[in-house]
């Protein structure tokens, strides 16, 4: 390993050194502020780093590693989603949590660190390690608030399903590696699709490794745990696994078959096409039936990764373009959604779940109420917002690719979705006082009340006091949101020159 | 620039009312109101000066045909400014007789509306009229953008503000017709998306050029299957709009449900981005499967014609009559614009302008009466005309209008389609004429409900209009009886621009009449 390889993996090297870095700030000098500060410093530095990386890029460092623009590219992203996520987690950790919450940031760092090697992994070996990185903070993480009985029902369920999850993964990755004789992606791709395709072992073993990254990107038939785990998880932790833990996985996902054409094997196309459309319907339907905010922005994600699996069947270019562009936007809206949750959730208003809980938010948060509602329309794909270039990317690509059924599939999965993303928005504009709801409830009858849990009458939310780093990260979500969906060249002038080295 | 401008203006507008109602103080409210006025005030006078400086071009023929490979005359004015060069998206605006004429009415009828609203919005009135700006800003833009990105981004930004318009201060059933407004036209406007992309693609596959641009799509070679589907993406957003039957449903529900504004903007301009739609982009860009498409479409207005005046007429209450009249007399702009001649165009044209006068007034109307006694049922009301004698008059005059009285623009707009519907299909034409005869007994029966008759209930505090809805009505009352004495101005202005359309359409038909049909290939996509 020379010098340029480790200049080339900086960023993952100052990542995991910041980590230790946290560990022994809290070693030494406990202090929640402080750690945070480190915690948000050593990500800014890492981030950073990818400048001093980019000119080695592409660079295959050791057998396990390969870092090119495409690494390079997700490697930002995750460390921007981990920036935003550490910002947001400390006023929530100030405001809810007694006793210890430095460690918080070191675990954080560590998943990060995870995340970012698996963008970067080129091997089966560093994939595993990346992953059981990111797992195992993780497991952590979403228990964090360990007097809370719901997040360590979380914590218990996710590491429950992640560790039969990895177990698959790793048989499949055996059976891969017995058939093949080699676990590097380049070579598993060049092999797989030409001889292997009909071999019953080689579809076992990519069953099983399918079944291993579906859980991670929390797709259907996979995604049971993610409802649960959301809503027990502290929201910031919930806005990582979303973000973070989800996009990581898919870069990988996306560069393994990124030099391979799906399309020459029916099967898999058609596997990733039941899959897509399966995780649209079940994220959007049951997305309806929820009241708990949480679980809504759950089965949203769910349905969005259906979204994301649309552009990966495409074909060429495109493809990756759109991936990026809809994971970076899915990236700020994610963050920007459960970051509304986190500012708000404390001891005044409770864990602000409830749909209820956000009636009247327009009138006593304005800003908030505004910055949620930019947040669920990019949601939905609305123009002037990210998610609508996203969005506009993703079909795109599939109308390039003709693929017509699964775009039919997503139209009306927009619509189905509209409907719970304006469910919310509505119930933060519509008053508390007493008059507008009571008068409705007369005129119209229960049916349309159950449907918008608008009829009972509550109290108006109290005044929260918006802690300064979560309101600084929804800030600047909110630009970032705004910018992208209004004036995309920049990003995508990125994004087109990290995609070379991937085709 | 003067285009940008027209839609930066209650864009910019929309915010600093907002900003300066924080809180709920009167004065801040009062201060928003101004604040929207003179944004539309500022756009009237863009379009003032855009009506000077050419309407001696308008009728004089100055539109010579410059020889890009189709006829498309010259622009009065015309933008274009890259915006995502990587996509072949520009942000291109321009204008013509057409959208001169639209945008006319979109910044009038948007006056209308903030007027409207001076009493009956109380509550949020900074957001309110944010919302409200937000959507014309929108509709203008829908207007004035050739580049199908841009068209289709406006699209569905007019629609966001629109239906926070309708749930937040709309009547009771709000939360329902909101929801039902927001999905259909957001599916209709994804299904359209969908064709735009086809279009680009085959277009990008076939040139090498991968753009949006209106100008570099017309004229795409498309073999007959594809571009039935594209057209019928297309068709489906513009119809949803419109709206034709059988996708009709959301609208009399969001014309009842919204507040005064919201009815009047979505009846006298949404509506009309539908139709405009159809003559910029459907039409004009699948001209082959348009003319194939023909006799459906039509048959589609006649249904709505004569459906809409049905239902119209079972009504009692009063906004959700004054909206499925909407149907009706959208009908004869379908009717009109698939019968694409020279005089059914004028026709649907004018149609367009008037119904957005006359039924943007009727909603007023109803605004006025609502506010004073609390109900749109019309079983509740009676013999007002001994009470409120102008809202009476004025009344009367719009429900004349609504039914085609000779003199009022309305007339003429429903005779040209006629008479064009007459050599396209007569059959369609006579069809279509029945609904004449049921829209006399719809709108009579209205000022005979309201207005005369036995009084049913007695309103204590009925006072006439107020002098800003006499403002209002008199304005409108000489725009309407303009139109239809002397609507020679909108004719002169729509003439050319209708000339490029009916030529572009020519053009292509005997390109590809000329080539037989030409499959097109099977491309790689280029785009990045």
């Amino acid at each position: 390993m020379g010098y340029a390889d480790l200049l080339a993996s900086l960023p993952l090297v100052l990542a995991a050194a910041s980590s230790v870095a946290v560990m022994l700030i809290i070693a030494f000098y406990r202090n929640h502020g402080l750690a945070a500060l480190a915690t948000l410093a050593g990500l800014a530095v890492s981030f950073a780093s990818i400048v001093v990386a980019a000119p080695y890029a592409p660079r295959n460092v050791t057998g396990l590693l390969v870092i090119d623009g495409y690494a390079l590219f997700f490697i930002g992203l995750i460390f921007a989603g981990t920036f935003a996520a550490a910002m947001l987690a400390h006023g929530y950790l100030e405001k809810t949590l007694r006793g210890e919450r430095e460690e918080f940031y070191l675990l954080l760092l560590l998943a990060a660190t995870g995340a970012a090697v698996l963008a970067a992994s080129a091997h089966f070996a560093s994939f595993f390690l990346g992953l059981e990185t990111l797992s195992v903070s993780l497991y952590a993480l979403i228990s964090y608030p360990k007097g809370s009985e719901r997040a360590v029902e979380a914590g218990v369920k996710y590491l429950v399903l992640a560790a039969v999850s990895s177990a698959f993964l790793l048989f499949g990755m055996a059976l891969v590696y017995a058939r093949m004789g080699t676990m590097q992606f380049s070579g598993i791709a060049s092999m797989a699709l030409g001889t292997y395709m009909g071999d019953p072992v080689f579809l076992g073993a990519l069953a099983l490794i399918a079944a291993g990254v579906g859980f991670k990107l929390a797709v259907a038939p996979f995604h049971m745990w993610t409802p649960d785990v959301y809503e027990g998880a502290p929201p910031p932790v919930a806005a990582f696994v979303a973000t973070v833990s989800k996009g990581a996985m898919f870069a990988l996902f996306l560069r393994y078959f990124a030099r391979v054409d799906i399309h020459q094997s029916r099967s898999l196309v058609l596997a990733v096409a039941v899959i897509s459309i399966g995780s649209m319907f079940i994220g959007n339907l049951l997305a309806l039936l929820q009241n708990n905010v949480k679980r809504v922005l759950a089965y949203s994600s769910i349905a969005h990764l259906g979204y994301l699996l649309v552009a990966f069947l495409a074909a060429g270019a495109l493809r990756v373009t759109a991936s990026e562009y809809y994971l970076v936007s899915y990236f700020i809206t994610m963050l920007g959604a459960f970051g509304v949750v986190t500012v708000l959730a404390g001891k005044e208003a409770g864990e602000m779940e409830d749909i209820r809980d956000y009636r009247g938010l327009f009138a006593s948060h304005p800003v908030i109420a505004v910055v949620f509602s930019a947040m669920l329309f990019s949601l939905a794909g609305i123009p002037l917002t990210a998610g609508f270039i996203g969005k506009f990317y993703v079909i795109a690509a599939g109308a390039g690719s003709a693929l017509w059924t699964l775009l039919i599939a997503l139209a009306i999965n927009s619509a189905i979705g509209l409907f719970y993303y304006v469910r919310i928005i509505v119930s933060m504009y519509s008053n508390v006082e007493a008059g507008y709801p009571g008068e409705e409830a007369a005129h119209t009858g229960s049916g349309e009340h159950a449907v918008f849990g608008a009829g009972q009458m509550g109290g108006a939310p109290p005044v929260i006091a918006i802690p300064i780093g979560g309101g600084l990260a929804l800030a600047g979500l909110t630009l970032g949101l705004v910018w992208f969906g209004v004036y995309p060249p920049t990003l995508l002038s990125i994004i087109q020159k990290t995609i070379s080295s991937l085709m | 620039m003067i285009l940008a401008w027209l839609i930066i203006t209650p864009f910019a507008g929309g915010v600093l009312a907002w900003t300066l109602a924080r809180g709920r103080g009167l004065l801040g409210g009062l201060a928003s109101r101004w604040v929207s006025m003179i944004a539309l005030a500022i756009d009237l006078l863009l379009v003032v000066r855009l009506w000077a400086n050419y309407y001696g071009a308008l009728g004089t023929g100055a539109f010579s045909l410059s020889g890009i490979s189709l006829p498309y005359g010259k622009w009065l004015k015309e933008l274009a400014v890259p915006w995502i060069p990587q996509a072949g998206i520009s942000i291109h605006l321009a204008m013509d007789g057409l959208s001169l004429l639209l945008v006319t009415l979109t910044v009038v009828l948007g006056m209308v509306s903030v007027a409207a609203s001076w009493s009956e919005i109380k509550d949020r009135v900074g957001f309110f009229h944010f919302n409200l700006l937000w959507t014309l800003s929108g509709i203008l833009g829908v207007f004035l953008a050739l580049d199908l990105f841009l068209f289709y981004f406006f699209w569905e930004m007019m629609l966001v503000p629109m239906y926070f318009l309708i749930a937040v201060w709309g009547h009771e059933r709000r939360l329902y017709a909101s929801v039902k407004f927001f999905i259909f036209t957001q599916v209709s406007g994804l299904f359209m998306l969908l064709s735009i992309l086809g279009l680009f693609f085959v277009h990008g596959a076939q040139t090498g050029v991968y753009t949006f641009d209106y100008l570099g799509l017309l004229g795409t070679r498309l073999a007959p299957d594809t571009a039935f589907w594209l057209m019928l993406g297309f068709f489906i957003a513009f119809a949803v709009k419109l709206p034709a039957v059988p996708v009709h449903s959301w609208l009399p529900d969001a014309h009842t449900e919204a507040p005064t504004a919201g009815s009047v903007i979505l009846a006298g301009l949404l509506l009309k981005t539908g139709a405009y739609g159809l003559l910029r982009f459907a039409v004009p860009l699948f001209p082959q499967a348009s003319v194939s498409f023909a006799p459906a479409a039509m048959a589609l207005g006649v249904i709505s014609i004569l459906y809409g005046a049905v239902l119209a007429y079972g009504q009692t209450d009063f906004k959700r009559l004054v909206a499925d009249t909407s149907i009706s007399h959208m009908g004869f702009v379908l009717l009109g614009i698939y019968a694409w001649n020279g005089i059914a165009l004028q026709g649907t044209v004018m149609q367009m302008l008037c119904h957005g006068i006359s039924t943007g007034m009727l909603f007023v109307l109803a605004g006025s009466i609502q506010e004073r006694i609390h109900t749109r049922d019309m079983r509740r009301m009676g013999r007002f005309w001994e009470k409120v004698p102008v809202m009476g008059g004025v009344g009367m005059l719009f429900a004349l209008a609504s039914l085609g009285l000779p003199g009022l623009g309305n007339f003429v707009g429903e005779f040209l389609v006629l008479l064009g519907a007459f050599r396209a299909s007569p059959v369609m034409a006579v069809i279509a004429s029945l609904g004449l005869v049921v829209s006399t007994v719809y709108a009579l029966w209205m000022v005979q409900q309201v207005f005369h008759g036995q009084p049913r209930e007695e309103h204590a505090l009925l006072p006439d209009l107020y002098p800003r809805e006499k403002g209002i009505a008199a304005a409108m009352i000489i725009l309407i009886v303009w139109l239809g004495l002397y609507p020679q101005p909108v004719i002169n202005a729509a003439r050319p621009a209708l000339e490029n359309l009916q030529k572009v359409r020519a053009a292509v038909l005997r390109q590809t009449q000329a080539e037989g049909n030409n499959p097109e290939r099977e491309g790689s996509n280029g785009l990045r």
